[in-house]
């Protein structure tokens, strides 16, 4: 060892991490927590007009008071409990698409990677597609034609990033398969499924889920576009991008409108790129071998 | 290798056009599967013989099949129809918007590349320092940011608060500025993270370690050395990018209601305006696979040791 | 006597290997011709440098890689398509022992599960005996009980190779074999598995095919031992008559190499040149380039196996003219046949 690495005094910790991190992770879970328990939470349901009170500015502002808190929008809703039940559909949507996206690419990566041939050149092609065709123009083609619900919604938001676990799970699922253990399992006559779902799959999941980690903000930042666009969630539903696309038009007396949704969602990708690199750094599998 | 070169570019051109053939297939299941388009676009009001003489001009009367063939057959000669909305033909539509999205993105990409390239080898010459530490930070902060929230806080401190820059329209070379830098800003952010492993991969290198021994001055080594050996990565970078920046482009157009392709598609989208959809979406992949077929090839100029064969091993 | 329990054929295994998509691909032959058999209480080993494509002949004795010409015969019948029910059936009767142990585990699951898994894949018995058979096979590798409750990365380099053959040992397989089972450990644990497979092999009545580079573990534990150069066999015998008087030139170096001790060691000889390497492949006799006696015919004609009789084979064209002049070592061998277990001590 060193002398300066003596002599630099240890790095500051909360709860064995780096204080960014513990930060980072206090939002997620702070944001979870909201997400999960918005019904009692929120001071009024994000419903509730009140056209005596539009366009209150924040209780920090002159002209605020304390009754809403954040304000209110041009109908008169009370901001905060609406940034409550949009980040509620905001998360549900980018956790269920993340889901989704996650599960796909990784089944085709899978099938691709183990079974070659014609998997491995659909793949392929379902790859270049996807690369020649982002996932927001795809979804905004789907959106106009089949209208808008949830369940579609989802669907289109998990289209972001499904290649890169299949490209992930591939390349994974190549290397490992010619591991002694794999082929061990194998001699002894393994179905497929067994060794699928129970030695290839928990041994490269940690890779898939660090990947989950850091491909989330890019499917929360898709399904707010599309909402911002007033393409995806659609009014009296609410969600982060709706409220931005709402209150852009009146930025110049209202600007809390937008800007408070706004700062929520970059808060939270921020939060989740920098927990997914470091995660990525502390357990990446490529180096995660006891040899 | 001469020969061998020309036939992986072969390759790499059928492999453009058949995803090219895909993605026109994909276009056209997808506006099929949305159901009838008389149904779908026409007012519910209209007569059925008008909505008859629709199907017929448009060939919806025709099995599927048919149908798929004549739209291939009329992709290929550049012939999307007419609007639904303005009665102009797609294609003009199209051309017209098209030139307005390529300035944006081009200059947007330009601004992202010088900013992101300076900050990203400033910080690596300055590796491990507070002033490289500041400058990744900064560059996280840039990727992590909406484009949309990004646009609007713009427009709030440069249109509404100091009233210098115009915030909608393209009818003056100003106009361009407030939407240029929002595309740019997070895109230079991934730019900088980039250029700074890149350099200092590079730098890790011996031949630099020998030139900076040699008492040469760090910078214009780096600039002499590492600036081409980065190119490659740098390219294939980009590649993966332009689908990112054209998607941007929708909403930054959209905000700052710059008359590119963009705006054109959302609009079109809101007006159920099918046709012009089908176009626009078109064009982006065409122009995405152009792209990526330019920066290939370009790949393997630059880089003969890398084969295109690289380009052609599957989906790995 | 009955037919042996594994029969090769004339077998042959080539693998294509790509070199990108517009060159040509070309082919490499790992494994030529090999005819080989295996009794029921028998103990073959399979001795040569890597790229003698003894662990390509291993896996297609096994039926894991299927021949690309002749046939593998197991208990009288041609070893079935792989991957078909019979061959998933097959799989209970013979098994394969790894080079290295942790690779062959899996790292996600406890030593008991990953044993008992053969048991579980093939449905043999209640889960209640899967158990009893585990701890039983635990104890017969020589391992606590307790062992089956921990993670692979938990046990030491030989409890792992234990666990291994414990594991292969379940279905109470006819035929193991075992690809270089001791050379990723240490040399002080060697000399114990080796016995330990040796001890199973004699106990169960295996039929073992024992695949190593290491010459003085395979005299240790074969009956009879195939040395193989360059994808063919090019000299097989019981072991001690192959010891005692190696024929081939490439076995009198292999012997010559591996010291027994306590006899004194005459002109030794050393392999000179390129170790083989499968993608380029001298003309005629594989080994001229390296042989001490190779004449002209040695780089135009390749020698057959031939017969010598005892059991002997050999392939190559100098075969009766060496066993004739046998080198100074093989004479003094010849007085004092080692009787089996001699070697016990040498680890």
């Amino acid at each position: 060892m060193s002398l300066s690495e003596q002599t630099i005094a240890r790095p500051l910790r909360i709860f064995g991490l780096p204080p960014i991190i513990a930060l980072c992770l206090f939002w997620l879970f702070a944001v979870i927590f909201v997400a999960i328990f918005a019904d009692l939470l929120a001071p009024s349901h994000y419903t509730t007009q009140d056209l005596t009170a539009r366009f209150r500015p924040p209780a920090f502002m002159t002209g605020g008071r304390f009754d809403h808190l954040l304000g209110t929008d041009h109908l008169g809703r009370d901001i905060l409990s609406r940034i409550i039940y949009a980040l509620r559909t905001s998360i549900l949507i980018a956790t269920f698409g993340t889901l989704l996206g996650a599960v796909v690419g990784t089944t085709i990566g899978l099938l691709a990677g183990r079974f070659r041939g014609i998997f491995d050149v659909f793949a392929m092609m379902l790859t270049d597609m996807q690369t020649a065709l982002p996932s927001l123009f795809i979804a905004i083609a789907l959106l106009a034609f089949f209208g808008n619900n949830i369940p579609l919604f989802i669907v289109l938001v998990s289209l972001e990033g499904w290649e890169r676990y299949a490209r992930l799970a591939r390349g994974l699922s190549l290397s490992e398969q010619s591991a002694d253990y794999i082929r061990a399992v194998e001699a002894f006559g393994a179905g497929t499924g067994r060794v699928v779902f129970r030695h290839l799959l928990p041994n490269i999941a940690a890779s898939l889920v660090v990947q989950a980690t850091l491909n989330f903000p890019a499917t929360i930042l898709l399904e707010t576009s599309l909402s911002f666009l007033g393409l995806g969630v659609q009014p009296p539903g609410t969600s982060l991008g709706l409220m931005l696309g709402e209150g852009r038009r009146y930025l110049l007396n209202a600007w809390w409108i937008a800007v408070l949704p706004g700062i929520v969602i970059f808060l939270t990708t921020l939060a989740m790129s920098l927990f997914g690199d470091w995660l990525r750094d502390h357990l990446d599998p490529t180096v995660d071998k006891d040899h | 290798m001469m020969i061998s070169s020309l036939k992986a570019i072969g390759l790499r051109v059928a492999r453009s056009l058949v995803t090219l053939l895909f993605c026109v297939t994909l276009v056209f299941v997808i506006l099929r599967a949305a159901g009838d388009p008389s149904e779908e676009l026409l007012p519910p009001e209209t007569p059925p013989d008008v909505r008859q003489e629709y199907r017929v001009q448009w060939g919806l009367d025709q099995p599927i099949y048919v149908q798929y063939l004549k739209f291939i057959g009329r992709v290929a000669h550049g012939d999307l129809g007419k609007s639904f909305v303005s009665d102009r033909p797609t294609t003009e539509l199209v051309i017209e918007a098209m030139p307005k999205t390529l300035m944006l993105g081009l200059s947007a990409l330009i601004l992202a590349t010088l900013i992101g390239l300076s900050l990203g080898i400033a910080a690596a010459l300055r590796h491990g320092t507070t002033v490289d530490r500041s400058l990744m930070a900064a560059a996280v902060l840039g990727y992590s940011m909406p484009i949309f929230f990004l646009g609007i806080l713009l427009i709030l401190a440069f249109a509404l608060h100091l009233r210098i820059l115009p915030s909608s329209g393209s009818s003056s070379p100003l106009h361009i500025i407030l939407p240029m830098v929002t595309l740019a800003l997070p895109l230079a952010g991934r730019v900088a993270r980039f250029a700074r492993t890149a350099t200092l991969e590079v730098m890790g290198k011996p031949f630099i370690r020998t030139a900076r021994a040699k008492g040469l001055r760090q910078l214009p080594v780096i600039l002499r050395h590492a600036l081409p050996n980065a190119m490659v990565p740098l390219l294939m970078f980009f590649g993966i990018e332009i689908g990112i920046i054209l998607s941007g482009t929708v909403v930054v157009e959209s905000i700052f209601a710059w008359p590119g392709l963009g705006r054109l598609l959302v609009d079109s989208v809101g007006m159920r305006d099918l046709p012009v959809v089908q176009g626009v979406i078109l064009m982006i992949t065409l122009v995405i696979i152009l792209s990526n077929l330019f920066v290939d090839i370009l790949h393997a100029m630059i880089d003969p040791k890398v084969s295109l064969a690289r380009t052609l091993g599957g989906a790995g | 006597m009955s037919a042996p329990l594994l029969v090769a054929q004339n077998i042959a295994r080539s693998y294509e290997m790509n070199r990108g998509l517009w060159q040509k691909a070309s082919t490499v032959q790992a494994v030529s011709d090999v005819t080989l058999s295996v009794d029921r209480n028998e103990t073959l080993g399979i001795v040569g440098e890597s790229g003698s494509g003894k662990s390509t002949t291993g896996r297609v004795l096994l039926g894991l890689e299927p021949p690309t010409a002749g046939t593998v015969s197991f208990d009288g019948r041609r070893l079935p398509f792989i991957g078909s029910a019979e061959w998933k059936t097959q799989r209970t009767r013979m098994q394969m022992i790894y080079q290295d142990p942790l690779g062959a585990l899996d790292r996600r699951l406890t030593v008991s599960v990953q044993m008992r898994e053969p048991l579980d894949i093939h449905r043999i018995g209640t889960p209640a005996e899967r158990e009893a058979r585990v701890s039983e096979l635990l104890r017969a590798v020589g391992l606590s009980a307790e062992v089956g409750r921990r993670y692979p990365h938990e046990l030491s380099g030989g409890q792992r190779q234990r666990v291994v053959l414990a594991r292969a040992l379940s279905t109470r397989p006819d035929l193991l074999v075992c690809d270089e089972p001791v050379s990723a450990l240490d040399v002080s644990i060697q000399a114990q598995v080796v016995n330990l497979l040796s001890d199973l092999q004699a106990e169960l009545g295996l039929a073992m095919v024992f695949i190593s580079h290491d010459l003085r573990v395979v005299r240790q534990i074969s009956h009879r031992i195939a040395v193989m150069y360059l994808g063919r066999i090019v000299e097989e015998g019981d072991a001690d008559d192959l010891f005692a008087r190696p024929v081939h030139p490439y076995t009198r170096a292999l012997v010559s190499a591996a010291p027994i001790p306590g006899r004194k060691i005459n002109g030794r000889i050393m392999l000179r040149g390129e170790p083989p390497n499968p993608a380029k492949r001298p003309s005629g006799c594989a080994f001229h380039p390296r042989c001490t006696d190779a004449i002209a015919r040695c780089s135009v004609e390749m020698p057959s196996l031939v017969d010598l009789g005892g059991g002997r084979k050999a392939a190559c064209h100098l075969a009766g003219a060496a066993s004739q002049a046998m080198p100074p070592i093989a004479r003094a061998a010849e007085n004092s046949a080692p009787a089996p277990g001699l070697c016990e001590g040498i680890a």
